[in-house]
């Protein structure tokens, strides 16, 4: 009677360990890098958002309590709505054909070919090279005076396009850049989930008659949905953040300060115009304002993308 | 004197790390050998490793040899980076405390904003170097001390006097003079140099008379008792006429169609040089190494006239010492010897950039001197003149940041996006946010 006490309540202690095993561990596993977010990136965003309620800079260790002052400040500032116009404008140029093309690629990409490999890796070298050198050379390709796009325009009587001039052609210079780099990236992606499509659905659909641009349409993109929901969501909240390019891309133009992005503010996105704030004016407090509104963006473009990548995968079932 | 921003930039990146990783690496090694050498006199003395950071080339590398002579325990360690980067680095270590170089240049466009910070840097009187006043232009002396007129806190190096480098084919071409003296002639007055510009666009088709606005407008404002400044330390942007006569003078070139839109310091500016693209540029004595530098191939075509409407400063800079820096005693000796009297004057036959020290405006060797480049133009007599005619003027702390607004809206009119009166007002209101 006594054993089989024992050994009952044994029992029950390996069940309550094996539980608390099953239920804590996952934790565990997973605690360092939640909290090495929480150093890194929950504290920081608290922290901005306190500073955001200060007058806060660099120069001085008096932080005056202002409320909600930077707020309403940024709303009426016509440069941090000029911005958000720019990130939209040039996100939207970017990203659109950037993934249209990077499905086109991958699809090209996942027939059989020779030297496959080779081919892959090409793809994915644009990724690997500094977003500096891809700045500083796409600059003097969009030159005005001596530029090589400019001269292959002229061609066709196209002359002197002062790229880094005007809004839109500025913005199209810039994606560009953005697109060069990160089509390749975005076309592995796309091709690792293609792989993984039922090669049988192919050939039902070739002996039905199916044509390639059919087979693309019906089977692969909806097949492939959730990659894309994925890659629409990471390339939109990337596309939220673009600094280098349009601060190096003024530089390379010259004019002015290098942060204004241009001298009309003409290519001046969201965080080149916190980076502007925060790093050349010093006024940390506005900054991070600016910070946190930008932030709010990246979440609604996020949110509304994630809605639009839905929708779209049904219509295609 | 800046180098292509990308350049630096890429330099700067890789530099820093680099930089700040050998500086603690030699921190950590001073603190352990310090407690004997501070005992050991007579000793041969520690290591010691200077950093002096600059905004382009200062033409100080061979005086860092020359130095070592004297002082064979001292490695330098020089860090250059773009003109507005290095400014903004340098507020940044400064607050934070952390980073600064052993030596700091500074431009005179933001001298006061540093020297207002006193307690930052190390009185250079404290190293022995007031003694050093009467070999200076009092301006510039003056330019370099506290607000409170009681620490000196800035050793200047160079000033920018005014002149006006022009290219001889060009003007052959256009049909006006190319002697030094007759193109004078032709401008007494910035209205002329306009006209000038006109007759110059009638004559050459394939080349602007003037590279871009931007320096024009600061050598006019630079002419001025006035400028963006007033004595009390308030932008007077908005309601000084000065400012307001350079700027309508500065878009008259604009709407004359007289201008390259080339800006100045930017990679395409550069090309401009190569390529032959303006025929006048304003030549504060600095610029001339730059020329020389950008336009290789051009000896001989460039030349050096007066400038118009008078003489004026552009630029210059002054080395200060942060507290940071582990040997400021070291370090003081550096800045005592860079802006020797002598060092001065070696610096200008090298580089261009020309001497503070009034003393070197009547030397023979500089009175005589001459480039090949320009054509054998006096240029040391050209810039002795110039400093010695220039009325000094009072630069407030943000100087800088109003230069960038005022630029921008330039830009904006050259870019056809605004009308200058347009691009005034907004001036006017991004002027008024500069805090």
């Amino acid at each position: 009677m006594a054993t089989l006490q024992a050994t009952a309540r044994r029992g029950h202690r390996r069940l309550v360990r094996h539980t608390l095993d099953l239920k804590l561990s996952p934790y565990a596993y997973i605690a360092p890098f939640f909290l090495l977010f929480c150093a890194f990136g929950v504290f920081p965003l608290i922290f901005t958002a306190w500073v955001s309620l200060h007058e806060w800079t660099l120069t001085s260790d008096v932080h005056t309590f202002v409320g909600a002052d930077n707020f309403t400040t940024l709303l009426g500032d016509g440069y941090f709505w000029n911005a958000t116009f720019n990130t939209f404008s040039i996100g939207i140029i970017s990203t659109v054909p950037q993934l249209v093309l990077a499905i086109w690629l991958a699809h090209l990409l996942n027939r059989p070919l020779r030297a496959q490999t080779f081919f892959r890796i090409t793809l994915l070298v644009p990724n690997v090279t500094s977003v500096v050198a891809v700045v500083v050379i796409f600059s003097q390709l969009f030159g005005r005076d001596y530029g090589l796009i400019n001269w292959m325009l002229s061609w066709f009587g196209i002359d002197g396009v002062a790229w880094a001039e005007g809004t839109a052609t500025s913005h199209v210079a810039i994606s560009a850049m953005i697109m060069w780099r990160w089509t390749g990236y975005n076309a592995l992606i796309f091709l690792a989930a293609m792989q993984a499509v039922p090669k049988e659905l192919y050939e039902a659909a070739t002996l039905d008659g199916a044509s390639n641009l059919t087979q693309l349409r019906k089977i692969t993109i909806p097949m492939i949905r959730p990659t894309i929901v994925f890659v629409v969501t990471v390339s939109t909240i990337g596309a939220m953040q673009i600094l280098a390019e349009p601060l190096l891309f003024g530089a390379g133009s010259g004019a002015g300060g290098i942060t204004s992005g241009g001298p009309d503010h003409q290519f001046q996105t969201l965080a080149l115009y916190v980076y502007d704030l925060g790093f050349n004016k010093f006024d940390f407090g506005y900054a991070s304002a600016a910070s946190w509104v930008m932030f709010l963006f990246v979440v609604l473009a996020a949110g509304v993308n994630y809605l639009l990548t839905r929708r779209m995968g049904g219509a295609f079932k | 004197m800046a180098t292509p921003y990308s350049q630096a930039r890429r330099f700067g990146r890789l530099a820093v790390p680099v930089l700040t990783a050998s500086a603690l690496a030699l921190a950590l090694a001073a603190c352990g050998g310090e407690a004997p050498s501070a005992t050991t006199a007579g000793k041969p003395a520690e290591k010691v490793t200077l950093s002096i950071a600059l905004f382009g080339d200062f033409g100080f590398k061979p005086l860092y040899e020359e130095y070592k002579k004297t002082h064979p325990n001292v490695e330098i360690v020089e860090r250059v980076t773009q003109f507005n980067d290095h400014h903004n680095n340098l507020v940044k270590r400064l607050a934070t405390n952390a980073g600064a170089a052993d030596v700091e240049a500074v431009e005179v466009g933001y001298i006061s904003s540093f020297t207002a910070q006193a307690d930052k840097f190390h009185d250079l009187k404290q190293y022995g170097l007031d003694k050093r006043q009467s070999d200076y232009l009092d301006w510039k002396w003056q330019q370099g001390l506290s607000k409170d007129g009681s620490k000196l806190l800035g050793l200047g190096t160079d000033v920018g006097g005014l002149a006006m480098c022009y290219r001889k084919d060009l003007f052959e071409k256009a049909g006006l003079p190319t002697d030094r003296e007759k193109v004078a002639e032709l401008w007494p007055t910035w209205e002329q140099y306009i006209e000038t510009g006109k007759k110059f666009a009638s004559g050459v088709k394939d080349a602007k008379f003037v590279d871009s606005p931007g320096e024009i407008f600061r050598a006019i404002v630079n002419q001025a008792p006035v400028g963006l400044y007033d004595a009390q330390d308030q932008i007077v942007v908005a309601t000084n006429p000065e400012v307001k006569k350079a700027w309508d003078l500065s878009n008259q070139l604009t709407q004359n169609d007289l201008t390259a839109k080339l800006a100045a310091f930017s990679p395409p500016w550069n090309t401009g040089f190569a390529k032959g693209s303006f025929a006048t540029i304003i030549c504060p004595a600095w610029m001339t190494g730059y020329i020389q530098e950008q336009a290789k191939d051009a000896t001989g075509k460039w030349d050096i006239a007066k400038v118009p409407g008078g003489s004026g400063n552009s630029g210059g800079s002054h080395l200060m010492l942060p507290k940071q820096g582990k040997h400021p005693k070291e370090a003081a000796e550096l800045i005592d010897f860079l802006t020797s009297k002598d060092n001065q004057a070696r610096v200008f036959k090298e580089e261009g950039t020309f001497p503070s020290i009034p003393a070197l405006y009547d030397d023979p060797s500089i009175q005589s001197f001459t480039k090949p480049f320009f054509g054998d133009a006096p240029i040391g007599k050209i810039y002795s003149d110039a400093a010695r005619n220039l009325k000094p003027q009072h630069l407030g702390p943000k100087e800088g940041d109003v230069r960038i607004a005022i630029g921008d809206g330039l830009g904006r009119v050259e870019q056809g996006k605004q009308t200058p009166d347009e691009a005034w007002a907004q001036v006017v209101a991004d002027v008024q946010k500069i805090k």
